[in-house]
């Protein structure tokens, strides 16, 4: 840096001036080369990386066009003779139904899951970050440790707790867990979004005779929306690409959703249909990347406030 | 707020309800099940140490996946987080497209459980896939990615160091909070950027450090779609991580006694190790003032 030595500094004699202006330009210009240098090796990184994490979708959604003899034999991504034989083909799948009815099926554990996160966790939130009552420190301490708690330690015991309420082969063991506050993440990323919102407003709404649940209506949940919209997205696709949760409860195959569909098709496809296999988990992909690209703002602001697996 | 003392109660019901019935209950009933012998039919059968004691002596399979399973953890999770710090280090940066860098890393992220994901990795690592193609045209011989017992865990490290993306969002986060002021005062007193990155910058975002080790750990330990879909814990078991064993044993062999004990061994070793990290985070995390984010 070259900050100090400015020529109108008094402690410099006039030579001394001339010399150090001289020496100071030319670690300017070196600097700037420097970071030019610095720069285009950044850039070159940058776009290497990004060819690799990229390439591989690219490759699925060409390859998903090619003919089953060109998958192997061509490491582009533009198909020589694009076919939609594999989405066709792989839409009816080897099953009596069509993706049509999978995709259904995925929705009807989606919609009632994200929606009943939202409620209940805005709702325990709000209770969380508002409300002083006995047992708070405790009640907050062990959701952290549900936030903590591997899954693998209460999933078996969750199943016989599903097998006798009957709720083998259903949806309801996807969603109802998720309904009831259970993805603790989500209640903690509200909890801290809440903490940070003044609470003049919600004073105000009180002052002049609302309610808690109307304050927590009319004044909480519009100023919730943004970090709302996160969880709804992360949920939407956490959801979607579930697979273990229907692969231990979902048995019949009316039932399955897009994930276990897609392992089906991979079963059952004979081994040289590979542009259906394919073309199947470019659709099943597709949702979540059209979500994303709509709303990237959310997932960023979302894992950068909250912090996020994945 | 609130002149009931027990309003803010009401508005946890949800959670209250969730905690005892699925969580709370579940994991005292979990530890239960592991000291019975308990095959869905019959009742649970008391049978105090004998899982543990079977597992530990008898149980080949199980060693080798707890192996597996530390191999796969010790590998993936330190080559990831370096790999999210060293791009979040690059993009921080007052470089132009930065969000357009930003958001294709973060892609892989968003898609990565998914299964569709799995199998695209099935066919790239293939023999003749995209990746033997590439190394064949820049002169190397081709590897068998998937037959190779050495080489098949390392294809399921690549797919989840694939999908660095949240974790450099959250480095990008905490290195873009850095006062500026400091680098300034590094760079007058003659530091270099190698002295500046390993005294200023890496001190500074030690807490999200902690924060990425701590979840990328609990989540590499439960690993469970990457095996079951790409290599089905193939070839010689040299990808059946542990969850896959206890899905097999609990799901597909219906030992639900055992495969409970399993899950306690596998909770205890995460368990363990968080606990260690926490204890060291004292020596190594550095909180400036209270301002913990």
């Amino acid at each position: 840096m070259d900050a100090r030595t400015t020529p109108s500094d008094p402690l410099f004699r006039d030579d001394d001036t001339q010399e150090m202006l001289a020496a100071s330009r030319a670690m300017a210009a070196r600097q700037l080369r420097n970071e030019r240098i610095s720069a285009i090796i950044r850039y070159a990184l940058l776009t290497a990386v990004g060819f690799v994490m990229l390439y591989p979708l690219i490759w699925l959604i060409g390859a998903s066009l090619k003919t089953n003899s060109e998958i192997f034999a061509n490491p582009g991504f533009i198909p020589d003779s694009p076919t939609f034989d594999g989405y066709v083909k792989g839409w009816q799948t080897s099953t009596p139904y069509t993706f049509a009815h999978f995709f259904w099926n995925t929705f009807l554990i989606i919609f009632p899951k994200t929606l009943g996160t939202a409620i209940s966790c805005t709702a325990v939130a709000y209770g969380f970050a508002r409300f002083d009552f006995p047992g708070k420190k405790i009640l907050f301490a062990s959701l952290i440790a549900t936030l903590l708690l591997p899954n693998v330690v209460t999933r078996i015991p969750q199943y016989l707790l599903f097998r006798d309420l009957g709720w083998l082969d259903s949806f309801m063991p996807l969603w109802v867990p998720s309904a009831l506050a259970g993805d603790a993440f989500f209640v903690f990323m509200l909890v801290q979004f809440l903490r940070a919102i003044p609470r003049d407003m919600e004073e105000a709404a009180r002052v002049d005779g609302a309610n808690s649940f109307q304050t927590l209506l009319f004044i909480v949940v519009p100023m919730l929306a943004p970090a709302l919209i996160s969880v709804c997205l992360f949920q939407f696709m956490w959801t979607m690409n579930d697979f273990l949760g229907p692969l231990i409860y979902i048995s019949s195959v009316d039932k399955y959703p897009v994930s276990l569909a897609l392992k089906l098709s991979i079963d059952t496809t004979e081994a040289f249909e590979w542009n259906r296999i394919l073309a199947m988990s470019v659709l099943a992909l597709a949702p979540a990347l059209i979500v994303f690209f709509l709303a990237q703002k959310y997932f960023i602001e979302g894992i950068s406030t909250g912090g996020v697996k994945g | 707020m609130g002149n009931n003392r027990f309003l803010g109660l009401a508005y946890l019901a949800p959670y209250l309800i969730g905690l005892f019935a699925f969580t709370a209950i579940p994991f005292i009933a979990s530890l239960y099940l592991s000291f019975t012998d308990y095959n869905l039919i019959s009742a649970p059968k008391w049978a105090g140490l004998d899982n543990y004691i079977d597992m530990f002596t008898r149980d080949r399979t199980f060693k080798k996946s707890l192996w597996v399973t530390l191999i796969y953890v010790f590998t993936t999770v330190p080559l990831k987080l370096a790999f999210a710090l060293f791009i979040a280090y690059i993009l921080n940066y007052r470089l132009a497209f930065i969000n357009f860098f930003r958001t294709a890393y973060y892609v892989p992220s968003i898609l990565g459980g998914s299964i569709a994901i799995a199998v695209l990795w099935r066919y790239i690592f293939a023999d003749a896939g995209l990746v033997n193609m590439f190394l064949t045209s820049l002169g190397f011989e081709a590897v068998n990615w998937f037959g190779d017992p050495a080489n098949a865990l390392f294809t399921i490290t690549l797919l989840r160091m694939w999908q660095f993306g949240s974790a450099m969002v959250i480095f990008l986060a905490a290195l873009q909070s850095i006062d500026k002021s400091l680098y300034e005062a590094a760079a007058i007193d003659g530091a270099g950027k190698v002295r500046t990155f390993f005294f200023i910058t890496l001190p500074l975002i030690t807490p999200v450090i902690f924060f990425n080790l701590i979840m990328q750990m609990v989540q590499a330990f439960q690993e469970f779609n990457g095996p079951y879909i790409i290599t089905q814990g193939g070839p010689l078991k040299s990808t059946y991580l542990l969850p896959l064993y206890i899905y097999d044993e609990a799901f597909k062999r219906f030992d639900m006694g055992y495969a409970s004990a399993l899950a306690w061994v596998l909770f205890a070793i995460i368990m363990v190790l968080t606990v260690i990290a926490f204890w060291s985070s004292r020596k190594w995390v550095y909180y400036a003032g209270d301002k913990r984010s």
